[in-house]
């Protein structure tokens, strides 16, 4: 049991680190970005893509593919995002739904059906472990995920609380117009909020692709994943999403450990428990209450 | 020389028309109410001045220079600053961080956050407080003070008084006070006339989006701004005809 509860924690980082950036997205920027997995999965080929052609190591990738990413996450804002969520709250859902099929279908146009993951690209890391206890060993990997996904959401919640830019950002989520008459850019403001969002994305990628493997649709779980845990966690608390990835590694490792079959029901079963009590407590009218857990609500 | 000069401005609002063909000169240092019934295009108008609202036509020049196609935020930038109506406040964000807000243009100026607190003692206590959990008048005082931190020449309150009990109006009004001192350009739009015609040196009344009275108002008589309001000069011009 000691053993499923530390596994599951360290899984549960790496939900949590996978989730940041749509969690951010979802709460700082009001925008479900559903080319959150997709996303997740272009920039887990960058780094393979630096590592097999040019021999870089992941960690020395992370200098490119960062920057890469909050370029594309600036020009989404930019050229896309922008325009869309001034057409309502449906609107950025529906064009980020067609920018995941369109990036999944490039994806799988360049790249092909064959699964990638750079375990191989880090030598001896992908498989050390460090024993804890007697009989309890610990993935270096896993370790280092979790330890960034608490980094990553700390160094967020603390840009967001403490940081001019931070009140920036927060004020022109809420309400651009008056962010305008208050004297911020907030055409400028936004696409910073979303090149930040898409740094962390580069980072959860580079996770992704160390822990496993990934093929040009591997978008889809891996978002589902993390509308989970942003769910489970919570709107508008980073820390949330710590907690969030962890209640859902727990529940899936509870579920797996009760039937072979039981990981992923297990997941989901904690996620509609959750959503239903939310939904329970929530005030006002149902059509109220599902906006108010889902986060839409002005 | 004039701190604002509009020229034939029109705003509408898709096939709605809410302010025509206006055109008004503003000086340095004046204290201007705007007055006029529900609907007579006072706070579009106001809104079209801070670049919340692009114009059909017409020109807005602030100290000579066009900024009608300027962003709002730059507005700000070149000294201009609206309360908007209903406060517009960044509900969950702290009195603090929505005056710090106010500071984003980085004009340089005599307003800061400790004097904004000297200035409106109601908010001290409020300084750490979700404005959305604030009372009406500590809401206005915060909106007031957000607009003060951009050190603006040129400040437009809309409705400065909606929803306050009297008692906060008289202490939002002596603040007010204080700014006048300062020689600030006001544009105040105030539905209590007696307090209008208290604060303010010159009135202008809107109609139908135009301007249909625009006097000094020690030449002003209540009976005449009652008039311009309800639009009844219209009919006594139209029985003498």
């Amino acid at each position: 049991m000691t053993n499923l509860i530390i596994q599951a924690v360290l899984l549960g980082g790496y939900y949590a680190l996978i989730a940041c950036g749509l969690s951010f997205m979802f709460s700082v920027m009001k925008i479900i970005n559903l080319a959150h997995g997709s996303l997740l999965v272009l920039s887990g080929y960058l780094f393979w893509w630096l590592a097999e052609y040019y021999a870089l190591s992941p960690l020395y990738s992370l200098l490119i593919v960062i920057p890469i990413m909050m370029m594309l996450g600036w020009a989404l804002q930019e050229f896309l995002l922008y325009k869309s969520a001034r057409g309502g709250e449906l609107l950025p859902i529906l064009t980020t739904f067609g920018l995941a099929i369109v990036i999944e279908n490039l994806l799988f146009q360049y790249f092909g059906a064959d699964t990638r993951s750079i375990a191989p690209f880090i030598g001896d890391l992908s498989w050390e472990s460090w024993q804890i206890l007697d009989n309890i060993y610990v993935g270096k990997t896993s370790v280092y995920i979790l330890c960034s996904a608490v980094l990553l959401l700390g160094t967020l919640q603390l840009l967001m609380q403490k940081t001019a830019l931070g009140r920036q950002i927060r004020a022109t989520a809420q309400d651009p117009d008056t962010a305008g008459i208050v004297g911020i850019n907030a055409r400028k403001v936004s696409a910073i909020a979303a090149a930040i969002a898409l740094a962390t994305i580069a980072i959860s990628g580079l996770a992704m692709s160390v822990r496993g493997v990934f093929d040009a649709y591997s978008g889809g779980p891996q978002l589902l994943f993390a509308f989970e845990v942003t769910i489970i966690g919570g709107l508008g608390s980073l820390w949330g999403t710590l907690l969030g990835g962890i209640i859902l590694a727990i529940a899936q490792s509870i579920g797996a450990s009760i039937h072979p079959q039981g990981f992923l029901i297990g997941g989901h079963a904690v996620f509609f428990i959750i959503l239903f009590v939310r939904l329970y407590l929530a005030d006002g009218a149902l059509a109220n209450r599902l906006k108010s857990v889902l986060g839409v609500s002005k | 020389m004039s701190a604002l000069t509009v020229k034939n401005l029109s705003v509408a609002h898709g096939q709605l028309s809410a302010v025509r063909n206006l055109s008004i000169t503003v000086q340095k240092g004046e204290i201007i109410a705007l007055i006029g019934a529900n609907g007579a295009g006072k706070s579009t108008f106001l809104r079209a001045l801070a670049g919340a609202h692009s114009p059909t036509a017409g020109h807005i020049y602030l100290d000579d220079k066009d900024i009608t196609q300027l962003c709002a935020h730059l507005r700000v930038k070149e000294g201009l600053a609206l309360v908007p109506e209903g406060r517009k406040l960044f509900s969950e964000l702290t009195t603090q961080e929505n005056l710090l807000l106010g500071g984003s243009s980085a004009r340089a100026g005599q307003w800061n956050i400790e004097k904004i607190f000297k200035v409106f003692p109601n908010l001290v206590k409020r300084r750490h407080s979700k404005t959305g959990t604030m009372s009406g008048g500590e809401q206005q005082a915060t909106a007031i003070g957000r607009a003060l931190m951009s050190n603006p020449d040129i400040l437009i309150l809309d409705e400065v008084s909606l929803g306050l009990s009297p008692l906060v109006v008289d202490q939002v009004y002596a603040s007010l006070a204080t700014l006048i001192q300062m020689g600030t350009t006001i544009i105040l739009v105030e539905q209590d006339l007696s307090r209008a015609m208290q604060v303010a040196q010159r009135a202008v009344c809107m109609l139908e989006g135009e301007i249909v009275l625009d006097k000094p108002m020690s030449l002003v008589s209540r009976e005449e701004i009652t008039d311009a309001y309800f639009g009844l000069h219209k009919i006594t011009n139209s029985t003498m005809e």
